[in-house]
């Protein structure tokens, strides 16, 4: 049994409290965005009562409370990772920025004609389309980890399609359609080994799995703040110190400088290169106690709570395909090593169809191509239904969409 | 029937349900399950309406002065609605079709039952329903 009190971590997330066409709300898109307990929400609600300045350079007492917040975010993203140090995590407003930047700065940079990027069939639209776009600028050639049936990816091929022309490997951690949980450390050593550097896509493992910036050798991750229980907006961009220090700033504008003439501008160091303008500091202060809810849970108590969720549905799944006969319910997505997302059709149906019925039970679950069209046609569907799980999630609401689910199927 | 009293007609068909969503869905696709089956050769790209996410064929017959019409979709619950309106438009005048109000829509709580991304794709079939009235009454 879980080692975490599941209804008092229910306790501090109000919007679950709700009903949504006269059903209790069953939350279940959480791949797209999780809730937010009540100490994000009110450190939002702390900081623009009584601590609001633009941070840094600030001579008055509210812009040096408001950099002191900011900058502790920092440092708890540091220790969240694992990172050598805190000037190595970037904020931005997402994993979407934080590739787009790599893809500008060190692409532009360092990326020429002839020079391999690799990435996967699994990844989001967001991992796909920086590096093309960068490797047609550059004249750069863009290859593609196939995937296995089950949603794993084809190592064997992985390795075919390394060589000394990859200078990088752009490669999602955990699926963000599938929930397949990559083999992260063959893929980094192998890169490594012919002189690559590595991005990782942690926008799910973020929230689900442990991570060790150092422990793992990871050049770049990506991480999404509302994907990890706190605010829209904010995104960190880790990389190794390195590697920012040696690539050009990603915009120009205030904070990014050290000094300005008309001839000639200098730049500041990291982190600050990175940040052009005044941040989202509101929300990557109250971020800082998002990161603080799930080191309080503790990711092993995170994850083995997730698992039993993800385990109870696929086999209620499988129990209902057998009691209804000629499986209606197809899972997509069974790769052995997997976060808490589940992919599935129901034959003959309409993914939003469904999303819509369950809807109308108060069941909220994404469906269409979750932002990986060469995944679905991989499958050759035109997309999935996507029950997606968090640590706030119940096996009585498992049963709820399982029920939900039976009578689909049997209309 | 008028058009009144067949809107008339399934705004109490659908008042039955009162605030079970579930149920209403699950009529509506009942609804398109029984729309006559729409020959294949009538679903091509050029019947195809646009500016619906989900797959949704209109094909206009004209006869004695009246237009009539065959639907289908890809989706069940789209293929409910497109029933609607077909049980409204056919067998009307293009002259008819133009001047119908459908008040329907607000009286079942349409968009609560299907969201604004299919309220979108509702309103564009009955774009096409008029277009294919209005081209005739321009003949």
């Amino acid at each position: 049994m879980s080692a975490i009190n599941i209804q008092s971590i229910r306790s501090l997330f109000p919007i679950l409290h709700q009903e949504v066409n006269k059903h209790p709300l069953v939350y279940l898109d959480n791949a797209a965005t999780t809730q937010k307990p009540l100490a994000v929400i009110e450190a939002l609600q702390n900081y623009y009562k009584t601590d609001n300045a633009n941070i840094h350079r600030g001579a008055h007492t509210l812009a040096d409370r408001a950099t002191g917040m900011f900058e502790d975010t920092r440092k708890a993203v540091q220790q969240f990772i694992n990172a050598a140090e805190a000037a190595e995590c970037i904020f931005t407003k997402g994993v979407t920025e934080s590739i787009n930047l790599v893809a500008q700065t060190w692409g532009r940079k360092n990326l020429q004609a002839g020079d391999e990027v690799i990435i996967s069939y699994l990844e989001h639209h967001s991992n796909i389309v920086p590096w093309q776009m960068i490797c047609a600028e550059k004249g750069a050639i863009l290859k593609v980890i196939p995937v296995l049936a089950n949603g794993t990816l084809d190592m064997a091929a992985y390795h075919q399609l390394l060589s000394d022309r990859t200078k990088l490997v752009a490669c999602v951690w955990a699926s963000n359609a599938l929930g397949t949980i990559n083999p992260v450390e063959e893929i980094i050593t192998a890169a490594h080994a012919h002189k690559a550097i590595v991005l990782l896509d942690g926008a799910q493992a973020g929230s689900h799995l442990e991570v060790d910036v150092q422990a793992l050798d990871i050049d770049f991750l990506t991480l999404s703040g509302h994907k990890l229980y706190g605010p829209t907006g904010v995104g960190v961009l880790y990389g190794k110190r390195a590697l920012l220090d040696e690539m050009p700033p990603y915009q120009g504008g205030g904070e990014m400088i050290k000094e300005v003439s008309f001839e000639q501008t200098t730049y500041n160091e990291i982190p600050f290169k990175f940040e052009a303008g005044t941040p989202n500091i509101a929300d990557v202060i109250a971020f800082k106690f998002a990161i603080e809810f799930v080191n309080n849970l503790g990711k092993k108590n995170i994850i083995a709570h997730e698992n039993l969720l993800l385990q109870t549905f696929v086999l209620g799944v499988q129990k209902l395909n057998d009691e209804i006969g000629s499986s209606p319910i197809v899972l997509y997505g069974t790769a052995p090593d997997k976060v808490a997302v589940q992919s599935f059709i129901i034959k003959g149906k309409h993914p939003f169809d469904i999303g819509l019925m369950l809807d109308a039970r108060g069941i909220a679950v994404r469906t269409g191509h979750h932002c990986t069209q060469p995944l679905m046609h991989f499958y050759q569907i035109e997309g999935t239904v996507r029950a997606s799980f968090a640590v706030y999630n119940t096996l009585e609401e498992v049963a709820v969409l399982l029920e939900a689910l039976r009578k689909i199927c049997i209309k | 029937m008028t058009s009144i009293e067949l809107q008339d007609e399934i705004i109490e068909d659908f008042s039955l349900f009162e605030d079970d969503l579930e149920s209403k869905l699950f009529y509506l696709m009942d609804l398109g399950k029984k729309l006559p089956e729409m020959p294949i050769e009538h679903k091509s790209e050029d019947y195809i309406v646009k500016g619906c996410q989900s797959k949704v064929w209109l094909f206009p017959v004209y006869e004695d002065d009246k237009l009539y019409f065959e639907a289908d979709s890809n989706t069940e619950i789209t293929k409910g609605l497109v029933s609607l309106l077909v049980k409204i438009y056919s067998g009307k005048t293009p002259q008819e079709i133009l001047n119908t109000e459908l008040y329907f829509i607000e009286k079942i709580g349409m968009s609560r039952m299907i969201g604004s991304q299919r309220s979108n794709g509702f309103t564009s079939m009955i774009k096409q329903m008029k277009m294919y009235a209005f081209a005739l009454i321009k003949q």
